[in-house]
């Protein structure tokens, strides 16, 4: 065994002693033991990962761990890629854990289940036959459910957000699972390297490809399957959602490129523009909903849909620009969507796990009842503007320089991608830029308002730092932000040769300290960017001591219009922020607001109380689920009538099952 | 690549030094369209002056957030002023950043500021920053299109290339592409910089005002380095504006010393002439109402969209 199969190995073997130190450890050395042993494995597997990137490649074939196939397993650089960001997500998330779950989230089987969360998500992406792969996808599927219902007991919320979750999961199964084995019974074998060889027919590939790709979209939560993401994502443990929403997520995106474009080789052009529309539409979607909500996980949730959406914009891309025949800008497009995933997985565990912060020491995460956290937990507030920085596609931040990547493949495009190519690509472009727009806005609000100013409700006023070791989880995912933002001219080469596995024979950029694009003209330069910021913010500074007085801060009371000092009632709130989009943006919205006076008893010309209440509804959840769900309890009424509770009518109803099926078999076969 | 160099720095110079006189020309145009004498082109640096001298302020509540807002603002400003071919387009800084990155760092200074004003925790600062991020969600879309379609003829956003490109080829900018372009980047330049019909830099009516709600709590020489920025940006929109549609003048690869002095003067006087077109052209408009500006940028949009089609159709 080679070092990238001893390192992954090692990594399994540690969330399996995880698991069983949380099952058998006493409850005091449980959470060390337990977050420690996840964090080792985080870590082998992101080892594992790097060397798989590194061009070593590990394959395994286990015939006697499953019954017919037996259990492949392999690691490329692609799968290598999305092992490195389970990895790294696991260690950030299971240390911040050893202090988040001391309240009421230390039982034996939560700890017991969050290391095979982990294990789970290191054998997806290793998977390499579609037994294995379908086993892997189902135990993360099932270990995330079971995580997500921690805390069924607090709230009846969780228990809606894991029906939600447990049903839409297991229908995005249900269809990976007749594509793959569609698939499968059409190549003659189930192990991926003879899918790869398979010759089928285009229609046979479509119905794969599209059934696949309708799975692959709910785990990635791209609209207009996402409905389980804004749910789950708030309701389980925050660093839960930190693994859910910067690893698990990451499957979908994974799913597609390994399926659609490996193990199909690309199809016809049309698949990928449907899969770039899905993407443009759900991070404009997405992070329009983030933009308009006040609860911080579910505005995290949404801007996963958001981040996704990117990343799928980036895969379509590819697809669509190698069908076209510019190979050159495909492999970009590619390095661009897999830099986003990295990008966004090293952020949004940043911003879920300062949440969880929040989350514990206040014991909100509605922001309209937060701020103030700036004095009181001034490192969850630091980390959290790190965090929210990178999430804007601002420089210095990481995001920004994927999304540059993915703008520079789109408008390369025109016009060798011909007239579909003209006409998507700049409407793909001005739908990225105003998502970019309101990720900014989204974020200046989750910072501005959640941390910043006066605490608007006594939770957040009593708020005390969270312990060092939450705070080391979290500032370990900020380094990476940094590292990503500073050096992509070391990642993006790594993530080609990711790409090579897919698009073979390419460099994507070259250059050192500035990002040269190889094949088509473009450079940019995040590191003397930030260098440049700096210099330029010392240079100010130094012309302000000059240039002013030397006069000490003089303390004085805001403007308040004379009418002394005001009260954290006047603030603006998250919603009030929102508003003026929320009015741009009502159409799409269709925001829901009710006003409810009550008069007086003595007449009703005088009011004793009036009740106003405003929401923003997911409105595809509202107008494309809610009737399903009707018409599907509607019919279950009307079957009622078949269920009278009389045993000799059920006995009847399998008699009369078994011969129908059995003529049906005589007259097919 | 020394007169590079030297047109770099003298281009950081001139927007730093002249952007204060940008504004009070154009306030003295303003003063003189409408009958009155004006305070003279001076004020906005007597002010400065005025304003550093003053003791710095800290409000009651605030924090890091806010004292640090003024210093970003300006150094993002400057750091645009220093990459953009303003006065040469073979910059050493050239491949530092693109269009792009232009853009996203002019966001980077807004976002400070909003953060400072929700930093104050007043009712102005909230509505202040929630304003100006829903006008700088919405100019995105606009400017990273617009930059494509000016994009497509050269083959890159560099922003050196873009203007070399023009400069060989100076008949290109009356293509329909770049007319398009030019008219919604100027829509853009108008929202972003806060004048009217978007934003009104004179007034302090809470009902419409944008930006001056954010920088209300500012006093002193924060408030100093704030105006500053503002006026840098908005000679940085007007010389790139310029430079992209109109690059006559700006020095090339292989100018002399001298070339690159020239260029500077012609710089000013670009961005003056500019600016007072666009002063007289606010004497005859009133501000938009707050939620009528989206329709104006979305308008804009359709511009730059059109930009880009026509570049390929037309092309």
């Amino acid at each position: 065994m080679n070092l990238v199969g001893t390192l992954f190995v090692a990594s399994l073997s540690c969330c399996a002693l995880a698991a069983a130190a949380a099952l058998t450890a006493p409850a005091k050395a449980r959470l060390w033991l337990a977050g420690l042993c996840t964090a080792a494995a985080g870590a082998c597997g992101a080892a594992a990962g790097v060397a798989a990137l590194a061009g070593q490649s590990w394959s395994a074939w286990l015939p006697g761990l499953l019954p017919l196939a037996g259990a492949r397993l392999a690691l490329d650089p692609l799968s290598g890629a999305f092992v490195v960001v389970t990895g790294t997500v696991a260690v950030c998330a299971a240390i911040h854990g050893i202090g988040y779950c001391r309240h009421g989230l230390d039982g034996r089987v939560f700890q017991a289940v969050l290391p095979v969360f982990v294990a789970s998500m290191l054998l997806v992406p290793a998977a390499a036959s579609v037994s294995t792969f379908l086993l892997a996808w189902e135990l993360m599927a099932v270990s995330s459910l079971l995580l997500v219902l921690a805390e069924h007991r607090r709230n009846t919320s969780v228990r809606r957000a894991g029906l939600w979750y447990a049903v839409m999961t297991h229908l995005g199964l249900v269809a990976i699972l007749v594509g793959l084995v569609a698939f499968a019974a059409g190549a003659g074998g189930e192990s991926f390297a003879q899918l790869r060889e398979a010759g089928l027919p285009p229609a046979v590939k479509t119905v794969v490809f599209l059934t696949t790709l309708a799975g692959f979209a709910s785990k990635a939560g791209i609209v207009p399957l996402h409905v389980w993401l804004p749910r789950a994502h708030p309701e389980a443990p925050s660093h839960v959602s930190a693994l859910m929403s910067a690893a698990m997520v990451n499957m979908g995106a994974y799913g597609v490129v390994r399926v659609g474009l490996d193990l199909l080789h690309g199809g016809p052009a049309w698949w990928w523009l449907l899969v770039l529309a899905a993407g443009a539409v759900s991070a404009l979607y997405g992070i329009l909903q983030a933009a308009v909500s006040s609860d911080l996980k579910r505005l995290l949730g949404y801007s996963t849909t958001e981040n996704l959406g990117l990343v799928m914009v980036g895969v379509g891309a590819a697809g669509f620009l190698a069908a076209t025949g510019i190979p050159v800008l495909a492999t970009l497009a590619l390095a661009a969507a897999l830099l986003h995933v990295v990008n966004h997985a090293a952020f949004k565990t940043t911003l879920f796990l300062s949440a969880g912060s929040v989350l514990y020491a206040t014991g909100v995460r509605d922001l309209d009842a937060l701020g103030g956290l700036r004095d009181r937990m001034p490192y969850t507030t630091a980390l959290f503007a790190a965090g929210a920085l990178c999430a804007s596609a601002l420089p210095p931040g990481n995001a920004f320089v994927s999304e540059w990547l993915l703008l520079q493949s789109l408008i390369h495009a025109v016009p060798g991608s011909g007239v579909a190519g003209a006409v998507t690509m700049p409407l793909a472009v001005g739908m990225i830029a105003l998502s970019a727009g309101l990720a900014v806005a989204t974020f200046v609000k989750a910072f501005g308002v959640g941390f910043l100013a006066r605490p608007r409700s006594a939770e957040a006023g009593r708020a005390e730092e969270v312990p060092p070791v939450m705070l080391g989880g979290t500032a370990l995912a900020v380094a990476c932000c940094v590292a990503l933002a500073v050096a992509p001219t070391v990642v993006v080469p790594a993530l080609g040769r990711a790409v090579a596995v897919v698009f073979p024979g390419r460099d994507v950029v070259s250059g050192e300290l500035t990002l040269r694009l190889a094949g088509v003209s473009g450079v940019v330069s995040p590191l003397l960017i930030a260098v440049a910021l700096l210099v330029s913010v010392m240079a100010v500074l130094v012309l302000v001591r000059v240039a002013a007085t030397r006069r000490a801060r003089r303390a004085a009371r805001l403007w308040d219009c004379g009418a002394g000092p005001m009260s954290a009632r006047m603030e603006y709130t998250a919603t009030s922020f929102a508003e003026p989009l929320q009015r741009v943006f009502d159409n799409v919205l269709a925001p829901e607001s009710d006003v409810d006076v009550t008069p007086m008893k003595e007449s009703a010309y005088l009011v004793e109380r009036v009740r106003f209440h405003a929401r923003v509804p997911d409105r595809i959840e509202h107008r494309l689920y809610d009737p399903l769900i009707a018409a599907a309890a509607a019919v279950g009424r009307r079957a009622r009538v078949l269920a009278t509770g009389s045993v000799h009518r059920y006995l009847g109803y399998g008699f009369w099952a078994l011969a129908g099926a059995l003529v049906v078999l005589v007259v097919l076969w | 690549m020394v007169t590079g160099a030297l047109g770099t720095g003298l281009q950081v110079i001139a927007v730093a030094l002249g952007s204060p006189l940008l504004v009070g020309v154009m306030r003295q145009v303003r003063a003189r369209l409408e009958g009155r004498a004006g305070p003279g082109i001076g004020q906005p640096w007597r002010d400065l002056r005025k304003l550093l001298r003053k003791e710095p302020i800290a409000a009651h509540g605030t924090g890091w957030p806010f004292r640090a807002a003024p210093l970003l603002v300006a150094g993002t400003a400057l750091v645009v002023a220093a990459v953009v071919p303003l006065v040469t387009t073979v910059s050493p800084l050239d491949g530092v950043a693109d269009l792009f990155a232009v853009t996203a760092l002019l966001a980077l200074g807004s976002v400070a500021l909003a953060l400072g004003a929700l930093d104050t925790g007043t009712a102005f600062g909230g509505m202040g920053a929630s304003r100006e991020m829903a006008v700088l969600a919405l100019v995105e879309p606009t400017i990273l299109v617009s930059v494509f379609a000016l994009s497509i003829r050269v083959g890159s956003t560099s922003l050196g290339q873009i203007v070399t490109a023009t400069v060989e080829d100076p008949l290109a900018v009356v293509s329909p592409a770049s007319v398009l372009a030019a008219v919604a980047l100027a829509i853009v330049t108008i929202a972003e910089t806060g004048r009217i019909p978007v934003d009104n830099p004179a007034t302090h009516l809470e009902l419409t005002m944008i930006h001056e709600a954010m920088v209300l709590e500012y006093a002193g020489p924060d408030l100093a380095l704030v105006e500053w920025a503002s006026a840098m940006r908005l000679s940085i929109f007007l010389g790139l504006l310029s430079s992209l549609f109109f690059p006559v003048g700006i020095a090339t690869a292989g100018a002399g010393v001298l070339a690159v002095l020239l260029s500077v003067l012609v710089l000013v006087g670009k961005v003056a002439i500019l600016g007072v077109l666009l002063a007289a052209g606010e004497v005859f408009m009133a501000k938009l109402r707050l939620f009528r500006v989206p329709e104006l940028l979305a308008g804009s949009f359709l511009l730059a969209l059109l930009a880009v089609a026509a570049s390929f159709f037309l092309a």
